[in-house]
């Protein structure tokens, strides 16, 4: 068999892992709420120097 | 005095400021809420974004319906004895900081497992343990740090919509698709001068069928999942024996799927899967960027957002108790506190009401209602605590009977023919005709070309640029109006807009503010004296006319009343160094008149002697006067008020000469109206702002809802403008009709680029790469049109 067909085998698994990847996260809501995790993201970093800030008084 | 700013809200801090933790208070409920957060380590809210917190309402007892089972059954998304689940809608979320604090609940009540903001909707979703707190403690916490919920009557009826994202997934299936068909199809792009009937390359000879198959199995699900929507709505347009753009839309994805499916069976050619997919993405693509939605707004809100869930009845034994809405029957009695909301049409047994009907009738001035009069739903009571007796159940109250006109069950976008669609008709005519034409020529002079050239047409006018031209175009449009605070229902409501020659508005609240703001004073000259005791005893009052009045009044000092007496209903009274001071209704202070009254008057007597009244005066919003002055010149303009005439003679000094005004229209006479406008076929832009509106909004063409705060309800409408861009009105219009001016000009763009491809198609020369170069070609260059031309346009825009 020509290695061509392992070739369009493999381009063509990896498409479909990632356009499930791209269903999955779409039903679980990611797409639905598109700005929010976007602020949320940087509180994170800030909480935990503001905590650790506090350990060190 | 240097002016301190509020910590919390930032709101200015007039003489009683608060100093507290070396930082200045507005208000006493600024600084709780402050000492909440400190307390609880939430001080960080402050860092995130200055001054985002507004000043806590008082909530006392408004919330105590959130105990009765039913009701937290019917709110809530789970419900369980160890977890319950409630979405709540917050207007105030407005920041960052509001996002956290808001997702950092627990910290202040642990028995709140997890909360999360959606920010563009405006929704917080707490997951809590009901065994350690309760919805009604919840609500009770949110309100006292600001966020107060809005709980309606919607909420109770309606469950959380299933969020439909089938235009994702089909967007997802085309993109995946449309780049895997192109990256198969390279190796014919490259190889074009040879085929297998000329020798050609080994390579592809040896490999072409296992490409063109796997192209073939890509496209199923873009021609049977993602394009589906374009056959069914061919399908039914057809049936309903009208032309719209998506007809020949889905001829074109049916004969290049048949033809492509046909050349890889029978060997003649690679087929066109590669435009097949990528005209289905792209079109799909407009779809989607079409589908901007401001879901933090409604457009399609009835009376139910407006009233409340549950009110208090009263037993017959006396006891209170609290109810759910549609439980009320005719005959009950209810107690309707100050600020509350009356739900059903009833008639008063205890108790002097002030109803402000304002919103449901466009009346501006609050009416005094006594003992045994009939009041109706829709009204806020403004006086204090009545009682009132039941006449009729919540859906045939006077108010609610409006929303079983026809007009709200019908859709108003299935009545509107878009330009795309009244072009896709003609377009589709052509092109059928061209493509007959030139299958007989070619019948004729070489058979064996014919079908092809049949399909070719077909497939090369496929309308892709066309059905994009007006999706990117106002799509963008819309979110440039989103961004100078107009908010448009949807694209089609611009397409409308540019249409309008007729312009109601109406008056209350519309073309007024909510703000009284002018106090005109007429009679006897107040003394020095006279006027400080006055200031002082409006300031001990919380009645909303005594507060306006206190505000415009200019600075005394602040000295303490010898006696304060508050009569509700009537007005009130002060005593100073044996000055007595009398300030209220005209009955109240010793004015016998007979006069019928028009206009809110505060009137004043001093020492038993009546000295004169302050006349409240409708403040009309900035600008009002240029733009009913440039409308007049190209549209019709009329007023249509609920309220009573006393501004008759304002307002024609106000507006243009010759506008016609109309008074003491009841809803159900605006709605009348516009239908009577619209059977003389005019286009209709109605302008309002309450209940009172919601028939005229809802028939006319383009409804719009004027808002002094955008989160607050306002009823169904096509468009929401915020008051303060009242004076652009006329320019949006003018702006919409340019947006549709852009649209024509790229429909004529993407025939030229028809021109050309019915040139290969005509005469047999198609060939798979020449369409799967012109089908993009054409449809991004009337993406960068319309982009770049609507964004000079919002330029414009102030």
């Amino acid at each position: 068999m020509s290695v061509i067909y392992v070739l369009l085998a493999i381009s063509i698994s990896v498409a479909i892992l990632f356009f499930i990847a791209f269903i999955i996260s779409v039903r679980s809501g990611q797409y639905d709420d598109s700005y929010t995790p976007s602020v949320r993201m940087l509180f994170e970093d800030e909480l935990v120097k503001k905590t650790s800030e506090k350990n060190q008084n | 005095m240097n002016v301190k700013k509020c910590y919390h809200c930032g709101e200015d801090c007039k003489t009683e400021s608060i100093h507290f933790d070396a930082k200045f208070f507005c208000c006493h409920g600024c600084k709780t809420v402050y000492d909440i957060f400190s307390s609880h380590n939430l001080s960080y809210y402050y860092d995130l974004a200055s001054s985002a917190g507004t000043t806590p309402k008082a909530i006392e007892g408004k919330y105590d319906f959130l105990d009765s089972n039913p009701i937290i059954e019917r709110l809530t998304e789970f419900n369980d004895t160890h977890l319950q689940i409630v979405n709540l809608y917050i207007p105030h979320i407005h920041c960052s900081s509001c996002i956290w604090v808001l997702e950092n609940l627990n910290k202040i009540n642990n028995a709140i497992r997890n909360s999360e903001v959606d920010f563009p909707k405006k929704m917080l979703r707490i997951a809590y343990s009901p065994s350690k707190t309760s919805l009604k403690e919840i609500v009770s916490l949110l309100a006292h740090i600001g966020y107060e919920p809005y709980i309606s009557l919607n909420d109770f009826e309606h469950k959380e919509k299933p969020i439909n994202r089938s235009l994702i997934y089909k967007l997802g299936v085309a993109g995946f698709a449309f780049g895997n068909v192109m990256f198969l199809s390279f190796p014919e792009y490259f190889d074009l001068s040879t085929s297998k009937t000329n020798g050609g390359e080994f390579w592809l000879n040896q490999y072409q069928d296992i490409f063109r198959w796997l192209m073939f199995f890509f496209s199923l699900p873009v021609v049977f999942y993602a394009g589906s929507d374009y056959f069914i709505s061919a399908y039914k347009s057809l049936r309903s024996k009208i032309l719209n753009i998506d007809v020949p839309i889905a001829l074109g994805i049916t004969v290049l799927f048949i033809r492509s499916t046909l050349e890889i069976i029978f060997d003649w050619s690679s087929g066109f899967f590669d435009s097949l997919t990528g005209l289905v993405f792209f079109l799909l693509l407009g779809k989607f960027f079409q589908q901007k939605t401001y879901s933090f707004l409604s457009f399609e809100r009835d009376y139910k957002s407006y009233f409340p869930i549950a009110v208090t009845r009263i037993q017959s034994n006396g006891k209170e108790e609290t109810t759910q809405i549609y439980e009320i029957d005719k005959g009950d009695k209810l107690l309707i506190r100050n600020e509350e909301l009356i739900p059903v049409d009833g008639i008063i047994i205890n108790g002097n009401a002030k109803i402000d009907y304002s919103f449901v009738t466009g009346e501006s001035e609050a009416v005094y209602k006594t003992s045994g009069d009939k009041i109706f739903a829709g009204g806020k009571q403004l006086n204090g605590a009545i009682e009132m007796k039941v006449l009729k159940s919540v859906s045939q109250s006077y108010l609610t009977q409006l929303w079983s006109n026809a007009v709200f069950q019908n859709d108003k976008s299935t009545r509107f023919q878009t330009l795309t669609d009244s072009i896709g008709k003609r377009f589709t005519y052509i092109i059928l005709t061209i493509a007959f034409l030139a299958s007989i020529f070619w019948l004729l002079f070489d058979s064996s070309k014919a079908m092809n050239v049949f399909t070719a047409v077909l497939i090369i006018a496929c309308p892709c640029a066309i059905a994009l031209a007006a999706p990117f175009t106002l799509g963008n449009m819309l979110r440039i109006f989103g961004r100078k605070k107009f908010y448009l229902k949807d694209t089609q409501t611009i397409e409308q807009l540019a249409q309008i020659d007729t312009a109601i508005f109406d008056k209350t609240g519309t073309i007024t503010t909510a703000k009284r703001g002018v106090a005109v004073y007429e009679g006897l000259q107040l003394t020095e004296q006279e006027e400080s005791l006055l200031k002082n005893t409006l300031r001990a009052s919380n009645h909303p006319l005594s507060r306006s009045l206190y505000d415009l009044l200019s600075e005394h000092h602040i000295v303490t009343l010898d006696e304060y007496e508050e009569h509700i209903g009537k007005g009130i009274e002060g005593v100073l160094n044996k000055r007595h001071i009398k300030i209220g209704s005209a009955n109240f202070v010793g004015k016998n008149t007979q006069e019928k009254i028009e206009n809110t008057a505060v009137h004043i007597s001093s020492n038993e002697a009546y000295k004169g009244c302050f006349v409240f005066k409708n403040n009309y919003r900035e600008g009002v006067a240029e733009v009913f002055k440039e409308m007049s010149n190209t549209l019709q303009v009329a007023i249509l008020s609920g309220d009573n005439e006393g501004e008759k003679n304002k307002l024609e000094d106000l507006l243009p000469k010759h506008t016609p005004l109309f008074f003491n229209q009841k809803p159900q006479d605006k709605l009348a109206f516009i239908i009577s406008l619209q059977d003389q076929g005019k286009k209709v832009l109605m302008v309002g702002d309450g209940l009172n509106d919601a028939g005229a909004l809802s028939q006319s063409n383009v409804g719009i809802a004027i808002s002094e705060n955008i989160n607050i309800f306002s009823p169904a409408c096509d468009g929401i403008l915020d008051a303060t861009k009242f004076q652009q009105l006329f320019v949006y219009i003018k702006t919409s009709k340019k947006a549709v001016k852009i649209i024509k000009w790229s429909f004529v763009l993407s025939l030229l680029y028809n021109i050309i491809g019915l040139f290969f198609a005509v005469t047999g020369q198609l060939k798979p790469v020449i369409a799967a170069i012109l089908m993009p070609l054409s449809s991004i260059s009337i993406v960068l049109f319309t982009t770049i031309a609507t964004n000079l346009l919002g330029k414009k825009l102030k």
